[in-house]
């Protein structure tokens, strides 16, 4: 569904940077911000929240470990036991290498897979530029439209390459 | 620091741009703006290849036809063609597999690690390094196959269910948890160099016209905008597979030395194998980093991406994982003199004045002293020295797996059974035919695909900027001297 938005352009990141800062200042909405690298204390300006794809990676690895463990535990004592050099059934230690890959292994795929999902990217998306050369060598400030005029006002004093409305699907 | 940035800031509406007066950025040259940084790089794909280009591909290529054909007939006949005997099972196949593992774990250093340690020096060479990891890592994966005699059967090394018990693998055995470690390696340096290159694929999407170029570039790229509320998800999501891929790189060489050090042969049989192969595989990485970086920027013109500073930086690790090395030669001996084992001590005599001695020699000569050369400003400054000692690292690293593997078992415990190893034409053959492999990738890679990662460039050169912009914050890194 296509909405309608406020998107100003910007050659440089410290004039976006700024504006951010004067934005937030009021407690005006942003929509988000389109950039070609990633700013560093954006997220700060912008006030986003701390990302929770931390948690999947913790929870994934868990899983991963815990699966290893058992199924080496599985095979190597219930099913068919082996003696191994009189090394007993349950050799705990020995199966520790193997749980710490399958930990990187699940934790490390699960978190791409999130990060994926959350950002909804997918092979064969139709990507939705804001405006051309954002992954070039422009940024783009997109605000939601709304009735009145002060983020208007803000980002015409910013000194902006380009104002315009727009309506977009992001 | 700061009061540059105030006169920066307090330079510009008098008139000058402010990128005159900001400190230029340490690790590129000049100040390109955002918009040449992407031609720079992507101009040396859209390009055609040039003359120096197309002579190391036909190399490479003729090299992997070899190895066509050399691993057609050893699955025709079986590893009998090899130079391999009863006393000597394992040689060029399992010195190779090791020689290319360690190749990888630079790539790995210097995306994980080095991201770690906000090292900015990473960031244009980085790209080439993870493709190097993963190259390296296939052709490393090659050896085990091959060696197996039967490689139809290969996946009886994965526990399956199965009809014969079922009969699962032996997790007890370093061979196993290598079979694991190796393949989460490759999984985990595929996803991370894949994770790097999106948003530099949709700024190739973006410059690219309608077409089969922009419908690939379309489909690798996952639909990435440039969104700052991903942008910043990602940047979380870079540095948890940084942390994972820390400690996955050092587990990987210390499992393959159990290969070896749990064995009771004398010269495997040692606790000091774990750090000592992890730190020698970063040795040999580098050296290899540092021949392809060499090669890159010189045949696709990247010098201001890859400077001298980058070269300097690298040799420097080189000096330090190279003494580090050296000083693991040093305590092998040590042990065995203090030891007191008979045949450990007969071990090292004879790795030292047996037949084998001229390899011995090639391999101290190649990571002990060559080294050592960087610690003078001249020779870390002068590309030709860096590129001859490079080489000349991996030729004295792959000696030292030779050396490991083939001296320690060609005299056993067992006199009567000593024998001597020499390589046939298909062990040589399938040894060059290897690095056919890598370099026919490695040079196709940085023909199709951004070699220099242009976002993270990007950031590096903006920082001073965005410096600008919170001078209040404190902790962002300084990098804009110098």
């Amino acid at each position: 569904m296509a909405r309608e938005f406020l998107v100003a352009t910007y050659s440089d990141a410290n004039s976006l940077m700024k504006t951010v800062e004067t934005l937030r200042a009021e407690n005006l909405k942003i929509h988000d911000v389109y950039a070609p690298y990633p700013i560093h204390g954006l997220d700060q300006a912008m006030r986003l929240n701390r990302t929770r794809l931390p948690w999947v990676t913790l929870i994934a690895g868990l899983c991963g470990c815990g699966v290893a463990l058992a199924f080496q535990f599985y095979t190597a004592v219930l099913d068919w036991g082996m003696n191994v050099g009189g090394k007993p059934d349950n050799s705990t230690l020995a199966f520790l290498p193997i749980a710490f890959e399958l930990t990187v292994l699940a934790g490390g795929l699960a978190t791409v897979a999130a990060l994926l999902l959350r950002a909804r990217l997918y092979p064969g998306r139709r990507e939705c530029l804001i405006v051309e050369g954002v992954t070039d060598n422009r940024f783009a400030l997109v605000l939601p439209k709304s009735d009145s005029p002060r983020p208007r006002q803000i980002l015409e004093q910013s000194g902006p390459d380009k104002l315009e409305e727009k309506e977009a699907e992001l | 620091m700061s009061s540059m940035i105030q006169a920066a800031e307090e330079g510009r509406p008098g008139g000058l741009p402010y990128q005159q007066i900001l400190p230029a950025p340490r690790w590129v040259d000049g100040h390109p703006t955002l918009g040449e940084i992407t031609g720079d790089v992507v101009r040396a794909m859209e390009a055609r290849p040039g003359k120096g280009w197309w002579i190391c591909f036909a190399i490479a290529l003729a090299a992997l036809g070899n190895l066509g054909v050399m691993v057609a007939y050893l699955f025709a006949k079986g590893i009998g063609i090899w130079g391999l005997n009863s006393s000597v099972g394992w040689a060029f196949d399992i010195t190779n597999f090791v020689f290319w593992v360690g190749i990888g774990h630079a790539g790995t250093l210097i995306s994980a690690i080095l991201l770690l340690f906000r090292q900015q020096w990473r960031n244009s060479i980085n790209r080439s390094a993870e493709a190097m990891t993963i190259f390296a890592v296939m052709c490393a994966g090659l050896f085990p196959l091959l060696h197996m005699g039967r490689p139809w059967d290969a996946f009886f090394i994965f526990p399956y269910p199965n009809q014969r018990g079922p009969l699962w693998v032996n997790f007890r055995s370093p061979l196993v948890w290598d079979v694991v470690a190796i393949s989460t390696y490759l999984t985990i340096s595929l996803v991370f160099w894949y994770l790097g290159m999106i948003p530099d694929l949709a700024t190739l999407r973006d410059r690219a016209a309608q077409g089969i170029k922009k419908a690939v570039f379309r489909l690798l790229s996952l639909g990435w905008n440039g969104s700052h509320r991903t942008w910043s998800r990602y940047e979380m999501v870079s540095i948890i597979l940084a942390g994972l891929a820390t400690p996955l790189v050092v587990s990987v060489h210390t499992i393959v030395s159990m290969d070896f050090a749990t064995s009771l042969v004398p010269g495997w049989h040692a606790t000091i194998f774990p750090p000592y192969f992890v730190a020698g595989a970063i040795y040999s990485g580098f050296g290899m980093v540092m021949t392809l970086l060499i090669i890159t920027r010189q045949t696709m013109h990247l010098e201001r991406y890859i400077t001298m500073r980058h070269l300097d930086a690298m040799a420097r690790v080189l000096l330090l994982t190279g003494s580090i090395v050296s000083y693991a030669y040093a305590t092998e001996f040590f042990s065995a003199w203090f030891g007191g084992n008979l045949y450990e001590r007969f071990h090292f005599i004879n790795r030292a004045t047996g037949p084998y001695a001229w390899g011995f020699y090639i391999m101290v000569l190649c990571n002990a002293i060559t080294p050592q050369l960087f610690w003078f400003r001249k020779a870390r400054s002068s590309v030709a020295v860096l590129f001859v000692a490079s080489v000349l690292v991996n030729v004295g690293m792959w000696f030292e797996r030779f050396i490991i593997i083939v001296v320690s078992l060609h005299r056993g415990f067992l006199p009567s059974s000593w024998a001597m190893f020499y390589p046939t034409v298909f062990d040589m053959g399938i040894l060059v035919g290897a690095f056919g492999l890598f370099f026919t990738c490695f040079l196709l890679f940085i023909r199709v695909l951004p070699m220099v990662a242009i976002w993270e460039v990007k950031g590096t050169v903006g920082h001073g900027a965005h410096r600008m912009a919170l001078s209040d914050d404190e902790s962002a890194p300084e990098v804009a001297h110098g």
